[in-house]
């Protein structure tokens, strides 16, 4: 802040504390009794009187002792406008130093694992034991704690992968996030509501569930104009571009004609958040391990 | 110099409506607050309905008992205190009434408003700017008519208990003015005028003062008043209500930083409202003194006066939230208490043991004064008021004191790698015992305000066939 308002500040907060102060000495100073009085101040208000008692010893000096205690406070830790105080102290630089103590105390704990191969890793009972840990306090909030997914977040234990669930996969995921994205209709979006309509039994006819065999077997030339782009040509799906298998009976979103024909017309926008930074490499590393001994 | 003047009548009619006011509103925001507690308990009884869900009813409740339940005790007590200590009467009549039926729409329309999700999303400033230029219109009224008698009283001096009173009525009307700067963007939406974390600082710097000046300056006021007058003793000490009074309200103005602890708020605006926290702690047992030791001489009469124990008992509260409160705003204690229940833990020890049971007090020796009656219908069911008053408060701050420590160390309990031990859910999970006893707490709580319409209505319907005229009802 600048100088004007630091100053400001520092005028204000002293102020309001040597004001009580004064005002408690000045009292006590004008004070005719040092014990207490049956003397009243000579007022009456609608029958209430006041004594002229004293103030009470042991409060006197719990109100300096606070008074003291508080200047004593402002000269050590910032109060005072941008004087800093004399312990060099901010919440930024505590909070820094809490991390930093929890990476010395935690750092070698992970870093033991961060230089075995995944597959091998997902072998070890201590290690999976972390990673079941930090994947309750980082991913179930999504995945849901036994990792099964819910609607709009994928099943982690099916071995069933949008963006593909090699080691090397899994570990770019949590690294770099993904961004999931199908666009309304494909990449046809002058699609009729007879396309979608056939579009949606043909998607359907891939687990045998289309409800019209016709308009299925009509979808299929729309398929190949809006869909096959990202899902194949076979419904496949593409781990390049998280598109995925339409084929498995595995469903993200719902698996209904109503639910397909929703997920047609509006698209859908999916989101996993990056990890770097949020977490250290070597329990990114954990955690991918985990993942992967989830399927594997 | 305690003359009564023969040819001076109060205005009691505005006295009298807000009395009974209060314990409408504060029937209705703990019946709230129950329904609420008892919503975290079992969660269907959310309803599956909008205007009945927890985040709409919660600040209904707040709203009720602060502005309906502690605003009609105010607007009572002081409108009463202002008149018998200043020995004048209010200055206008026509404007007192307009302050009660104002206050009342206002009340009304935060009844139909917040389960309708309009909500300006400030705690305690919830209602929207509309109803926020009615409450600026009422209160300007309040004070011109608090002060306006003030001015024409025919006593040479104020007493205290119009300093809290005045202290609490100028302040608020400044904090509720610009916490609620807004830009208006339809009939009932609006947007804050501040952005960020000034924003916040507004909003806490209201928040907390909403706490000290609406709940606590304004019922000190009550304090000085009716514990003399009850315990019929003089007042402690006038050099300590002297100090304790400026130094209350320089210091709690500074307080409202320490709900921002750990935040984007500057460090040196965080100290401060830490340091200032602390040094409030003796100003506010100051006041705490003065009432308990006004009853030194009189302790005999607590065996035989149900009010008086109200009286005193509020006292004690106020005492023990004032020394918790300083104590939670020390960063390393709020770094444990932030966002768990001990918070609600110590509102309502503040709320049910000060702010409720010096309330209840109060109008329990009101009622037979403003109907010129002796006593109460019952003293013996005051006495039942009391125990389920003082049994509900209890209950309700021990289920919110072991569910917020408990909830404070489970959130940061750690696992030898570092991670968490436990997820939200698992700490929610735990706290349900908590929650069924802070129910059970409130139930009772609002048992013994149900017990206490139905004595304010025995003892109103016994004055009309006692018919005992008005003069006589004021000279007492």
């Amino acid at each position: 802040m600048s100088t004007f308002w630091s100053v400001w500040v520092i005028v204000i907060v002293l102020g309001t504390i040597f004001g009580c102060a004064w005002l408690l000495l000045a009292t006590r100073k004008g004070q005719t009794n040092d014990t207490e009085t049956e003397n009243t101040t000579g007022h009456s208000y609608d029958g209430i009187e006041e004594y002229d008692n004293p103030l009470p010893k042991w409060w006197f000096y719990l109100y300096l002792g606070t008074c003291v205690f508080a200047l004593g406070y402002l000269a050590l830790y910032p109060g005072l406008g941008n004087y800093e105080g004399l312990l060099g102290w901010t919440s930024t630089n505590q909070w820094e130093a809490e991390v930093q103590e929890a990476e010395e105390k935690y750092g070698p704990i992970y870093a033991q694992f961060g230089e075995t191969a995944i597959p091998e890793l997902a072998q070890n009972e201590d290690a999976m034991k972390i990673g079941q840990r930090l994947f309750a306090n980082n991913c179930s909030v999504c995945h849901g704690t036994a990792a099964r997914g819910q609607v709009g977040f994928p099943n982690l234990t099916d071995d069933d992968w949008l963006w593909g669930g090699e080691p090397e996969q899994i570990l770019h995921t949590l690294v770099n996030g993904r961004q999931g994205n199908m666009t309304p209709k494909g990449v046809m979006p002058n699609m009729t509501n007879e396309q979608v309509d056939q579009v949606v039994n043909y998607v359907l006819s891939f687990s045998g569930r289309e409800k019209e065999a016709e308009a299925a077997e009509a979808g299929a030339a729309v398929f190949a104009q809006a869909c096959a782009a990202c899902h194949g040509a076979d419904g496949k799906g593409m781990h390049a571009v998280g598109a995925p298998n339409l084929t498995d009976d595995i469903w993200l979103y719902g698996s209904t004609y109503e639910w397909i024909k929703e997920t047609v017309v509006n698209g859908r926008q999916n989101q996993m958040p990056a990890q770097k930074g949020r977490l250290t490499d070597d329990q990114i590393h954990i955690l991918a391990a985990y993942v992967y001994s989830l399927s594997n | 110099m305690s003359t009564v003047n023969a040819n001076l009548t109060y205005n009691y009619k505005v006295v009298r409506q807000f009395a009974i006011m209060t314990v409408v509103w504060g029937i209705v925001g703990m019946a709230l607050g129950v329904l609420i507690a008892a919503q975290l308990v079992w969660p269907s009884l959310n309803l599956d309905l909008p205007f009945t869900h927890f985040g709409r009813l919660r600040p209904l409740h707040t709203n009720a008992v602060i502005f309906g339940f502690g605003g009609s005790a105010l607007f009572a007590t002081s409108y009463y205190v202002v008149q018998r200590t200043c020995q004048a009467r209010l200055i206008s009549d026509g404007l007192a009434a307009f302050t009660f039926w104002g206050w009342q729409a206002i009340l009304l329309s935060a009844v139909i408003t917040l389960p309708m999700g309009l909500t300006s999303t400030k705690e305690y400033a919830e209602l929207e700017w509309p109803i926020d230029i009615a409450i600026t219109i009422v209160w300007v009224t309040y004070a011109l008519v608090f002060f306006g008698t003030i001015t024409k009283r025919s006593t040479p001096h104020i007493y205290v208990a119009n300093w809290f009173y005045g202290g609490f009525i100028l302040t608020v009307a400044m904090l509720h003015i610009f916490n609620n700067m807004a830009l208006p963007a339809t009939a009932f939406k609006s947007y804050s005028a501040y952005a960020g974390v000034t924003d916040a600082m507004m909003q806490w710097w209201y928040g907390h003062n909403a706490v000290g000046f609406y709940l606590t300056a304004g019922f000190l006021g009550m304090m000085y008043y009716f514990v003399p007058k009850q315990a019929e003793r003089p007042v402690y000490s006038y050099r300590l209500s002297i100090v304790h009074f400026w130094a209350l309200i320089a210091t709690y103005v500074w307080a409202g930083g320490h709900h921002l602890h750990y935040s984007a708020l500057p460090d040196w605006a965080q100290t401060a409202g830490m340091v200032m926290s602390l040094i409030l702690l003796a100003p506010s047992w100051g006041g705490m003194i003065n009432g308990m030791m006004t009853l030194s001489g009189a302790w005999h009469k607590l065996r035989t006066d149900p009010i008086l124990r109200f009286l005193v008992v509020s006292l004690s509260f106020y005492g023990m939230s004032t020394f918790e409160g300083p104590m939670m705003a020390i960063k390393t204690v709020n770094a444990l208490s932030h966002n768990t229940d001990w918070t609600i833990g110590h509102v309502h020890a503040g709320a049910l043991g000060w702010v409720a049971m010096i309330s209840i007090g109060s109008i329990y020796h009101l009622i037979p004064k403003l109907w010129g009656l002796k006593e109460m219908y019952s003293t013996s069911l005051i006495n039942v008021h009391f125990w389920l008053a003082t049994v509900g408060t209890v209950l309700y701050i021990a289920a919110m004191w072991v569910n917020g420590i408990m909830q404070g160390l489970m959130w940061r309990a750690v696992n030898e790698d570092g991670t968490l031990t436990y997820s939200f859910v698992e700490a929610l999970e735990a706290s349900y015992p908590g929650y069924l006893v802070r129910f059970i707490g409130g139930a009772t709580f609002l048992t013994g305000m149900l017990i206490m319409a139905y004595n304010v209505y025995m003892t109103v319907r016994q004055k009309e066939s006692a018919a005992v005229n008005n003069a006589a009802t004021q000279a007492a």
